[in-house]
């Protein structure tokens, strides 16, 4: 009885000690949604950047079966007006999309949190330069911005992020803006500062940290508005440009077709779509995973 | 000397401390500025292991003067003499390295610990600043800490949001502490806690000042938290401060009037010590725009005309105890024996 008992208790300790150290992943698991998205943007993400290498039809040539072709083995979503396969495409498109916008996510990331982070630190000076510089870029309208800026500087992929990057910090720097004002407000960051710490340190030690779930929301927001900026200007045509596929320029071509041949407008629109969702609900349970007050249902 | 008689070496001296807020009011083109004086000419002496309490009605300014004194927010004006010298004058890099001898205990137990911390990071982050120790040695140091204030010294890795308020405010005194300081503010400690923990805490930092020697500004608005822990008593009134003197001298006999009503409203124990309250009219005058002469003439049941036009300094009227006041109390005087012989002068 009393070994049983013994056994029991230490189970218990056990179980506590894992829920205090519960990691991210357990945490997200809460979720269902979440977990599911998550799951589904690994497996995309494996599925397009390994898949061409598996799927080794060239995504830019021409094929036998001809244009507008059904699907069939050899192409298992037919071909394109060119007679291109259109799976090779999806995937090969699906990579510099995805890649646009995690780059373009993490170049607005970083600019928005410096430029929002020191305006709200340093206060004076620094915080009416930066904060009336972010007001002017919201001023101008962003797509007719990236518009111009594509013309003027080309559309290379890298172009394409940096612009895009360059036209969606601005709301990062007011979210970063509003929180670091009000984390710096606290005690434990005057505490800091009468513990002789550096700005630096209480910047990056006590007031960065308590905005990361707000920056992770803002960054799975941005990720999914870049995915959706680069597909209108490939759709204008403006963005890369074939014959590199993009999901968006595959949706401009296709839409001659929309009758003939649907999926061609349909793939490419689901994938962006779906996608774009899935960063969305990821967001939303990262922001609840980490919180350190999370308390397991 | 016995070591835990306060020596009279001073440690730190408060010469002229002001610390004014200027608020501005009015529309764009009819701009005023008002100056709110939150600390107005404070002058006094922390002598080396003693604890000074400092009393006060919310808003008079005390916890300005503690933030003020540790440099936490730059003062209007005046002179900080820490160790005879004045770190008024110190540069951020001087400042940085004082710190570790003047530390900082909050009212608040909730904000006052970073939430994204362990309570063993929070401690740690005080060696890691100043690169006292590192890996296990910080690591033994903080669970020592944790030892000292009465804490499981095995929680090192529990988050603050899984400790009690009185937990939570012992970590504080813990950081606090970490370096060893000689000198340390506390403000408000224990009003955020309940009664019952209140005394445990009051306790541990009487074992604390006794054991390591502290010096101490002691902040609360309660008279009786500060009779527990005090050697000397100062009372602020509307960013002055107004009485100054030994904790017995304060509660036994005190001088200014604003004390003595103070006084006269704290709860006796026994029930058959009957004592006459008194009540004093009306609120604390607006800070922006305080009444000339003695700040507290609008509100002092013995106020003449002088009081009127004249600010009294604060002046020494018994050994050892200063108040500013023109009329001040007699020794063993009652306020209302006063207010009888006096006559009702502002009835």
């Amino acid at each position: 009885m009393e070994v049983s008992t013994q056994s029991t208790i230490q189970a218990d300790v056990k179980t506590q000690v894992k829920n205090k150290k519960s990691t991210l992943l357990s945490r997200l698991r809460e979720n269902r949604v979440t977990y599911l998205s998550l799951w589904f943007l690994v497996l995309i993400h494996i599925v397009v950047f390994l898949g061409p290498f598996l799927w080794t039809v060239n995504p830019e040539d021409l094929q036998q079966a001809g244009a507008l072709a059904g699907w069939s083995l050899q192409h298992p979503f037919g071909t394109d007006d060119l007679g291109r396969d259109v799976f090779a495409r999806m995937l090969t498109g699906g990579r510099v999309t995805l890649v646009v916008g995690l780059g373009a996510m993490l170049c607005s990331l970083l600019i928005g949190t410096v430029i929002g982070a020191c305006a709200g630190f340093m206060g004076k000076v620094v915080e009416a330069v930066l904060m009336r510089l972010t007001e002017a870029m919201m001023a101008i309208p962003t797509f007719f911005f990236v518009l111009v800026a594509l013309t003027v500087i080309g559309t290379s992929p890298l172009m394409v992020v940096l612009v895009i990057a360059f036209s969606s910090w601005m709301e990062i720097a007011r979210v970063v803006y509003g929180e670091t004002l009000k984390w710096k407000q606290y005690e434990f960051v005057e505490a800091a500062n009468a513990s002789g710490a550096t700005p630096f340190r209480i910047l990056t030690r006590y007031i960065i940290p308590q905005i990361i779930p707000s920056i992770i929301v803002a960054g799975t927001l941005t990720i999914a508005g870049a995915i959706l900026t680069e597909s209108a200007i490939s759709y204008l045509g403006l963005g890369i440009q074939p014959p590199t596929a993009t999901w968006g320029n595959m949706l401009q071509n296709s839409q001659q077709y929309i009758w003939t041949a649907p999926i061609l407008g349909v793939l490419p629109g689901i994938a962006i779509t779906v996608v774009v969702l899935a960063y969305n609900f990821l967001g939303d349970g990262l922001r609840d995973a980490l919180d350190p007050k999370f308390v397991k249902k | 000397m016995n070591p835990n008689q306060p020596s009279k070496e001073p440690l730190l001296k408060i010469e002229n401390l002001k610390k004014h807020f200027t608020v501005k009011s009015g529309g764009y083109f009819n701009k005023k500025k008002k100056v709110i004086k939150a600390v107005d000419d404070v002058s006094f002496t922390i002598y080396k292991g003693e604890t000074l309490g400092l009393v006060g009605e919310s808003g008079c300014g005390k916890s300005t003067l503690g933030r003020n004194i540790l440099r936490l927010q730059e003062p209007s004006g005046g002179k900080v003499y820490f160790n005879d010298r004045n770190i008024l004058t110190y540069k951020n890099r001087e400042l940085r390295k004082l710190r570790k001898q003047m530390q900082i205990i909050y009212q608040d137990p909730f904000s006052s610990l970073n939430p994204r911390f362990t309570i063993g990071q929070v401690i740690g982050e005080m060696y890691d600043i100043h690169g006292f120790a590192k890996g296990a040695e910080k690591e033994n140091r903080v669970k020592e800490m944790l030892e000292l204030v009465g804490l499981d010294p095995s929680r090192n890795t529990s988050f603050p949001h899984e400790f009690s308020g009185g937990q939570r405010q012992r970590v504080g005194i813990a950081r606090a502490l970490a370096l060893n300081p000689e000198f340390i503010v506390a403000d408000e400690p224990v009003s955020a806690l309940d009664v019952s923990v209140q005394s445990q805490v009051l306790n541990l930092l009487m074992k604390l000042k006794k054991d390591l020697g502290l010096t101490m500004l002691f902040i609360a608005h309660g008279l009786n938290v500060v009779r527990h822990i005090s050697d000397r008593v100062g009372v602020m009134y509307l960013g002055k401060i107004v009485e100054l003197s030994e904790t017995d001298n304060i509660f036994d006999s005190p001088a200014h009037p604003y004390t003595a009503a103070l006084l006269s409203t704290v709860p006796e124990v026994d029930p058959r010590l009957k004592k006459e309250r008194i009540i004093l009219k009306g609120e604390v005058p607006s800070p922006a725009s305080p009444p000339s002469g003695c700040t507290f003439r609008t509100r002092c049941p013995l106020a003449k005309e002088r009081c009127k036009a004249e600010v009294p300094g604060l002046t020494e009227v018994r050994t050892n105890h200063f108040v500013s006041c023109h009329y001040p109390l007699e020794d063993g005087q009652t306020l209302k024996e006063v207010i009888v012989s006096r006559g009702s002068v502002n009835s």
